[in-house]
């Protein structure tokens, strides 16, 4: 039993561990996009931006500062954070009243501005950060050798969205969050400050893109165009979820990266635009996507 | 009693074109009237029908290839080259276009964007593309077999009269019954519906227009430049001609005329003196014309103006 379809089990399971890794990332980011979109009806167009400055900011706090990957697992989302925090105090609270197309426009600019800064200074190729020591080998599951740091990527990202998850729909913050999503006023004349929570919310849902950053270091080169190319891929898995639930936007995600990593073991080809034609069947069967509703 | 007055900015603006290759280099105009007429057709969505379409390089990108290709390849003539060009556009732009207006609002620009990158991919991947070196040295070939376009000063004249016939298309629809529809959506599209006007069919013409008209920028851009690459249906293509619009006005007639002029001018003038810090320029004017600056340059004069006369 070493083959599936004519397929050699090791490259399957291989391309699908790799699948389940860009769907944690996917996951991730949408999760962020769609917490964002709730509370702000901002679409995030930075959000690409500062899951590449959350990759930057590791690699810099290494080379230039010996801030080690554990450290900045927990530096780097708070820094991109508090960048988040700056940025919806100066700027994309103007916005609230007006119709959301300012929003992507405006975080647009902010996303070309970061970009362009980091391409700089640091050059279009990809900058190397290496594997920590704890997690690099792979463990040996019988079928096939699992690269702990794939591994460990995956446990991490499913913890942080299940966490995301049980924070939103089970406790009381995330109780008055839901309420203020649906309803701001009323939610504000209740006690509960709204403005505060919005600002929050905004650097909680990029923080959560700077996590995603600093686990894609090691995994994938540093560069300042992995953003951008990873936030046009997210936008599709958003419209294939549709934003309204925290759980779809997980399972979307990860399920995507899946079928991505399928593809490229079937038809290589077909791999990076694969998920742009689930969301076209998706636009043509279900227009409000899986789990969106139609408003 | 407005319109003389327009009528009459209009025939400066064409005399001062027509004089305008004496004196500026004319590719650079002819880039500039390009993509002012790319921005004009996004406009026509943006603007007018509501619609912001995130995905608009792909189709300056199929006009360019297209065209391009049957030039270099098929040895067409030039004329039918452009043809060729900018019904491919349409063509896309009514699969992209009946695909993205079953979502609305700020889905309606994922969906574009999302669409416009699986194009760009294909792209990548499609043989007849050249990849990442494009196509080069696409011949421009003759005018009805009489006027050489190899010479930079008829090429002019050539595009000058494009453009002023598409403008002048957009102008007529803009004004039309049709145009007025369109404007209707874009301030209430429920009320639109409970007229009893099918407002997916009038999005889908206006987004086909508007993509056949960036295809025929696209198409008149291989002309000018002789080449077609990626960088024509790249997503920071699609980004510079919604900054153009937004700069010099949306749903204004004239202002992304103004805002493709504008950038294109200080593209050329900062290429070369600042490199790729030219992105971070062009985010910061994308902030302040957000935050500061909504109606852009055309919309805010038009209003300084109205403010002065008192009316």
């Amino acid at each position: 039993m070493t083959e599936i379809f004519g397929i050699p089990i090791q490259a399957l399971m291989g391309q699908l561990v790799l699948g389940l890794v860009n769907g944690s990332f996917y996951a991730m980011l949408s999760l962020g996009l769609a917490v964002i979109f709730g509370m702000l009806n901002i679409i995030n167009f930075a959000h690409g931006a500062m899951y590449m400055a959350g990759a930057f900011f590791a690699w810099m706090g290494l080379t230039y500062w010996g801030i080690g990957y554990w450290w900045a697992l927990i530096l780097v989302p708070l820094a991109v954070g508090v960048v988040g925090i700056v940025i919806e105090r100066t700027m994309l609270r103007w916005l609230y009243q007006l119709d959301h197309l300012y929003g992507l426009l405006l975080t647009f600019g902010l996303a070309l501005m970061i970009e362009g800064v980091f391409r700089y200074y640091y050059g279009a190729s990809g900058l190397p950060y290496s594997i920590p020591e704890e997690l690099t080998g792979a463990i040996n599951l019988g079928f096939m050798f699992l690269p702990k740091y794939r591994a460990w990527v995956v446990v991490v990202s499913l913890v942080v969205c299940l966490a995301t998850w049980f924070v939103i729909e089970k406790t009381k913050l995330g109780a008055y969050l839901r309420a203020a999503t649906e309803n701001p006023r009323l939610t504000q004349a209740f006690g509960v400050n709204v403005p505060l929570m919005v600002m929050l919310t905004y650097g909680f849902g990029v923080a959560l893109a700077g996590l995603g950053g600093v686990l894609a270091a090691p995994a994938y080169a540093v560069s300042p165009l992995m953003g951008s190319n990873l936030i046009i891929v997210v936008f599709a898995v958003v419209v294939i979820g549709g934003m309204g639930s925290i759980m779809g936007s997980i399972l979307t995600g990860l399920s995507l990266g899946v079928v991505e990593g399928l593809t490229k073991v079937f038809y290589a080809e077909a791999s990076n635009t694969v998920v742009f034609v689930v969301m076209v069947i998706v636009l043509m069967i279900r227009p409000a996507g899986l789990f969106g509703k139609e408003k | 009693m407005k319109m003389p007055k327009i009528h009459f900015g209009y025939l400066t603006l064409f005399v001062a074109l027509l004089f305008a290759p004496f004196i500026v280099y004319p590719v650079l105009m002819m880039k500039v009237m390009c993509f002012a007429l790319f921005a004009c057709a996004f406009n026509l969505l943006l603007g007018y029908t509501g619609l912001l379409s995130f995905g608009h390089a792909v189709f300056l990108g199929t006009g360019a290839y297209v065209t391009g290709h049957v030039l270099k390849e098929w040895g067409w003539p030039t004329e039918l080259g452009l043809l060729a060009g900018t019904l491919s556009a349409s063509v896309l732009g009514l699969v992209i276009g009946a695909l993205a207006i079953r979502r609305q609002g700020i889905y309606f620009a994922m969906v574009t964007l999302a669409l416009a990158q699986m194009v760009y991919f294909l792209f990548v991947q499609a043989p007849f593309t050249g990849g990442e070196d494009g196509l080069q040295g696409i011949p421009r070939g003759t005018l009805l077999g009489v006027v050489d376009l190899a010479d930079d000063q008829s090429l002019y004249y050539f595009v000058l009269a494009i453009c002023v016939g598409a403008f002048w298309l957009i102008h007529r629809t803009i004004h039309s019954p049709f145009g007025q529809i369109l404007k209707a959506v874009r301030e209430n599209e429920a009320r639109v519906v409970s007229l009893g006007f099918d407002v997916a069919k009038y999005k889908l013409v206006a987004f086909v227009l508007s993509a056949t008209l960036a295809g025929l920028a696209g198409a008149t851009k291989v002309l000018v430049f002789k080449f077609a690459t990626l960088t024509d249906a790249h997503w920071h293509t699609s980004g510079e001609v919604v900054l153009m619009t937004l700069l010099g006005g949306m749903g204004t007639a004239f202002g992304p005329v103004v805002g493709a002029g504008v950038i294109i001018s200080l593209q050329s003038e900062l290429a070369d003196k600042v490199g790729s810090l030219v992105t971070v320029i062009m985010g910061g004017i994308f902030v302040v014309c957000v935050l500061a600056f909504r109606r852009g340059i055309v919309g805010e004069a038009s209003a300084l103006y109205q403010r002065i006369t008192g009316r």
